[in-house]
C-alpha cells in the first residue's frame, strides 16, 4: 500500500505544534499593540476645526491663561468652551477683517455657537470632573500635554482606563504645587519623592482604595 | 469445576459477550463508521435534534439583538434559568470524566466499552453548559473579559469571586476532557485510516491520527500520556462541581449558605451524569446491535452507581432540612418552610423528592436494575429531578430573601424555555454526528477485554 503522506509530513506535524504556540504568542502580542494603538484610541490625531484656531499662537506666543477661555475648569466637571463673545473681546479689534476669522464673525453676527470638534471624548459611563483634579494638584499638561505647542489640538494620551488608573493608583507621582497647575513647561522631575509625599498630604489625597474604587469613576 | 466457573462468572462477569475475537470486534465497531449505510433512523434522529437546535440559534440571535430582558431574570430572582441550565449541563458531564479517569485508575474493566461516548457526552455537555454563562452576559462578544489578560483597562478580574473560579474550573475541565478524549481516540482513528476506502476519509483520519503506526514506542508513550491525563482528570471530577457549588454557598443567602454544598453537588453531578449515560447507551446498543459489547452487566453497574450517588444526594436533602432546623436561625427555618410547605413553589420541592428520592428506590430491586426499559425510564426521571433540584435551590432561595419588601415571583418566559430546549437539541445533534463519524466504542481497549488478551503461562490453554 502506498504511503498516505509524504515523509516530510512528520516534520510538518512537529513544526505545527511549535507553530501553534509561536503564532498564538504573536497574535497576542499584536493584540497588545493594536489595542493601545492610535488607530483605536485616536491618540495624536489632529482634528480639523471650523476655525483655524491655534493654541500654539494664543497660549504659546501670546501667553493667554487657560482659564481665560476654559473658565469653569476650577469649579465644574467641564472645563467649559468659550462663547464667541470671548473671542470677540480681542478680535473685534485684532484681525477683525481677516478671512480666517469669518466663521467667528458670522457666529457672532448670527448668534449661533461655533461647532467645535471634541478632541478628548470620554465614554459616557466614565464620570470625570475637571475641578477636583485641578483642586488636587493635577496640572493641565499632565493629561493634555503641551497645549502651547499644538497648532491644532490632539489627544496626548490614550484616555484608556489603564492610563487613568496609572495615576489613581499612585497620584503622588503626578501632582504639582497649586501655583504650577497652568504651567505648560512643568516637569514631573521638578519635585523630589519626599516633596511629593509632603504635597500629597497637603492636598489631603484620598486613599488608594477610594481612588480606585469602581464607583469613583463609574457612578 | 462447572460450579466454580459459574461463581467466577458471577463475580467477574465477562465484559464482552458472544463469540468475538480481535478481528470481529474491530470489524463491528469500525463498520458503523466506515461500511454500513447510514441507518434511516439516524437521519430522523439527527434531523429532529438539528431542528430543535435551531431554537438555540434563534434565541441567541434574538438575545443579542434585544438583550437579556427577553428572559424573566429580574429582581429578586436575578439568577434563574441560565444558571440552572449551566449547573445541570455541567453536572451531566461529570459521569464521563468519572468513567474515564477514576474507573481507569481503579482498574475497573467495565469502563472500557462505555468510556468513549461517555467522554464525548462530557465534552458536548460542557459545550452546552458554557453557552449559558457566556450568553447571559448579554454581550457574548466580550466574554474574553472573564479571562485574566493584560488589558487596556489595567484591571484583573475579581479573583475573590467564585464566579471567577468557575471560569478557571470549567475551562480547565473542557480542555482536559477534550485532550483525554482525543488522545484516547488516536489509535482508533488510525485503525479507521487503515480501513477507509475513500481517499478523503483516509486523509482526514490520517491527519487526525498524527502518524500513529502502533509501534511499541508509540504504545509506550501513549500509555504514559493516557495515565497522566487520567491523573489530571481525577481531581477535576471533584473540583469542578465543588467550585460550581461555591457560586451559591459563598453567598449569604439562606438555602445557599451551607457547608454541605460541594460534596452534595458532586454526588448530584455524577448521579445526573450516569442517568444521561444510560439515556444514551440504552437506545444506542439496541439501534447498533451492540448488546454483546455494552452488556446488561454494564447497565446494572451503572444502575448501582446511580443508586449510590442518588442516596448521597438524598442525604444532602435531609441535611439541608436538618441544618435549617438545627441552626435555629429564623431565616434558615423560614426558607425551609417556604421551600417545602408554604411557598408558592412547594410543588417543585416535592416533585424533586419524587424524581430523585423515590424513583431510585426501585434500583434496590434486581428486576428494575436488570431491565433496560426501567433503567431508561428512571434515568429520564432522574434527569428531570436533577434539573428540578437546581430550580428549587436557586428560585425558592432567591424569591423570598431577607426583606419581605423585595420578595417576588419568577416565571420563565418562552425564550427561557427555547434556550434550554435548544441546547438539548444541540447536544443530541452533536451526539448523532459523533456516532456517525468516530468509533463510538474504544476498539483497541475492548480487544484487551477478550479472553485471548489474557497472558497465559506456557502450555496453559487459551
Amino acid at each position: 500500500m502506498a504511503q498516505l503522506f509524504h515523509r516530510g509530513a512528520n516534520h510538518v506535524a512537529k513544526a505545527s505544534m511549535v507553530a501553534v504556540v509561536v503564532l498564538g504568542g504573536l497574535v497576542f502580542f499584536a493584540y497588545t499593540q493594536i489595542a493601545r494603538s492610535s488607530y483605536l484610541t485616536n491618540r495624536y490625531l489632529e482634528r480639523p476645526q471650523p476655525v483655524q484656531f491655534s493654541h500654539k499662537h494664543h497660549v504659546g506666543d501670546d501667553g493667554i491663561d487657560c482659564r481665560y477661555c476654559h473658565t469653569s475648569v476650577e469649579t465644574a466637571a467641564s472645563a467649559g468652551m468659550p462663547p464667541t463673545q470671548t473671542c470677540m473681546n480681542c478680535h473685534n479689534q485684532l484681525w477683525a477683517d481677516s478671512p480666517y476669522l469669518e466663521p467667528v464673525q458670522s457666529s457672532f453676527r448670527e448668534n449661533t455657537p461655533i461647532l467645535w470638534e471634541r478632541v478628548h471624548d470620554l465614554p459616557e459611563f466614565a464620570y470625570f470632573n475637571h475641578s477636583i483634579h485641578v483642586a488636587k494638584g493635577v496640572g493641565c499638561s499632565t493629561c493634555h500635554g503641551q497645549i502651547d505647542n499644538m497648532p491644532a489640538v490632539y489627544q496626548e494620551n490614550t484616555l484608556q482606563m489603564e492610563w487613568c488608573l496609572s495615576c489613581h493608583r499612585n497620584p503622588e507621582a503626578f501632582i504639582r504645587p497649586k501655583s504650577e497647575i497652568y504651567n505648560m513647561d512643568w516637569k514631573d522631575g521638578n519635585l523630589t519623592a519626599e516633596q511629593r509625599t509632603e504635597l500629597g498630604k497637603e492636598y489631603k489625597l484620598r486613599s488608594r482604595e477610594l481612588l480606585t474604587s469602581c464607583s469613583t469613576c463609574h457612578r | 469445576m462447572q460450579d466454580v466457573n459459574d461463581i467466577v462468572r458471577k463475580i467477574n462477569p465477562p465484559m464482552v459477550e458472544g463469540d468475538h475475537d480481535y478481528g470481529t470486534v474491530t470489524d463491528k465497531i469500525s463498520d458503523i463508521t466506515l461500511k454500513k449505510r447510514t441507518p434511516f433512523g439516524w437521519f430522523i434522529g439527527f434531523g429532529i435534534s438539528f431542528m430543535v437546535a435551531q431554537l438555540l440559534l434563534f434565541t441567541t440571535l434574538y438575545l443579542v439583538t434585544n438583550g437579556v430582558g427577553i428572559w424573566a431574570n429580574n429582581q429578586p430572582v436575578g439568577w434563574a434559568f441560565p444558571i440552572i441550565n449551566f449547573v445541570w449541563w455541567i453536572g451531566i458531564g461529570h459521569a464521563g470524566t468519572l468513567i474515564s479517569a477514576i474507573l481507569l485508575l481503579l482498574n475497573q474493566k467495565w469502563r472500557t466499552s462505555i468510556n468513549r461516548f461517555a467522554e464525548a457526552m462530557t465534552l458536548f455537555a460542557v459545550a452546552c453548559a458554557g453557552l449559558f454563562p457566556i450568553l447571559h452576559t448579554g454581550r457574548p462578544w466580550l466574554a474574553y473579559w472573564l479571562l485574566p489578560y493584560p488589558n487596556t483597562m489595567g484591571m484583573w478580574p475579581q479573583f475573590r469571586s467564585p464566579l471567577m473560579w468557575d471560569v478557571f474550573a470549567v475551562s480547565t475541565y473542557a480542555t482536559v476532557s477534550l485532550l483525554f478524549w482525543y488522545v484516547g481516540l488516536i489509535p482508533d482513528i488510525a485503525t479507521l485510516r487503515d480501513r477507509a476506502k475513500n481517499k478523503w476519509f483516509k486523509y482526514a483520519y490520517g491527519l487526525l491520527s498524527w502518524g500513529w503506526r502502533g509501534s511499541a514506542r508509540h504504545w509506550h508513550r501513549y500509555e504514559i500520556a493516557y495515565l497522566l491525563l487520567a491523573g489530571l482528570s481525577t481531581p477535576l471530577v471533584l473540583s469542578v462541581h465543588s467550585i460550581v457549588s461555591l457560586d451559591f454557598s459563598v453567598a449569604q443567602l439562606p438555602g445557599w449558605h451551607a457547608t454541605i454544598f460541594p460534596p452534595y453537588f458532586v454526588a448530584g453531578a455524577i448521579f445526573a451524569g450516569f442517568a444521561m449515560v444510560l439515556i444514551l447507551t440504552i437506545p444506542l446498543r439496541v439501534w447498533y446491535n451492540m448488546k454483546d459489547l455494552i452488556t446488561d452487566t454494564h447497565l446494572i453497574y451503572m444502575g448501582k452507581v446511580m443508586l449510590a450517588t442518588g442516596l448521597i444526594v438524598c442525604y444532602g436533602y435531609a441535611m439541608e432540612a436538618f441544618f435549617a432546623w438545627y441552626s435555629a436561625a429564623e431565616y434558615e427555618v423560614f426558607m425551609m418552610y417556604n421551600r417545602m410547605f408554604e411557598g408558592p413553589y412547594w410543588w417543585s420541592y416535592w416533585l424533586l423528592i419524587l424524581c430523585n428520592g423515590i424513583s431510585i428506590q426501585f434500583l434496590w430491586f434486581k428486576r428494575f436494575r436488570e431491565s433496560p426499559f426501567w433503567l431508561f425510564i428512571i434515568s429520564i426521571v432522574v434527569s428531570i429531578g436533577m434539573w428540578l433540584e437546581r430550580f428549587v435551590i436557586i428560585i425558592t432561595s432567591l424569591q423570598r430573601d431577607f426583606l419581605p419588601s423585595s420578595w417576588g415571583m419568577y416565571s420563565p418566559t418562552i425564550f427561557d424555555w427555547t434556550m434550554y430546549i435548544g441546547t438539548i437539541g444541540f447536544f443530541f445533534a452533536l451526539i448523532f454526528l459523533f456516532v456517525r463519524m468516530l468509533p463510538v466504542i474504544s476498539i483497541f481497549e475492548v480487544r484487551t477485554l477478550l479472553p485471548q488478551a489474557e497472558v497465559k503461562r506456557k502450555g496453559e490453554e487459551h
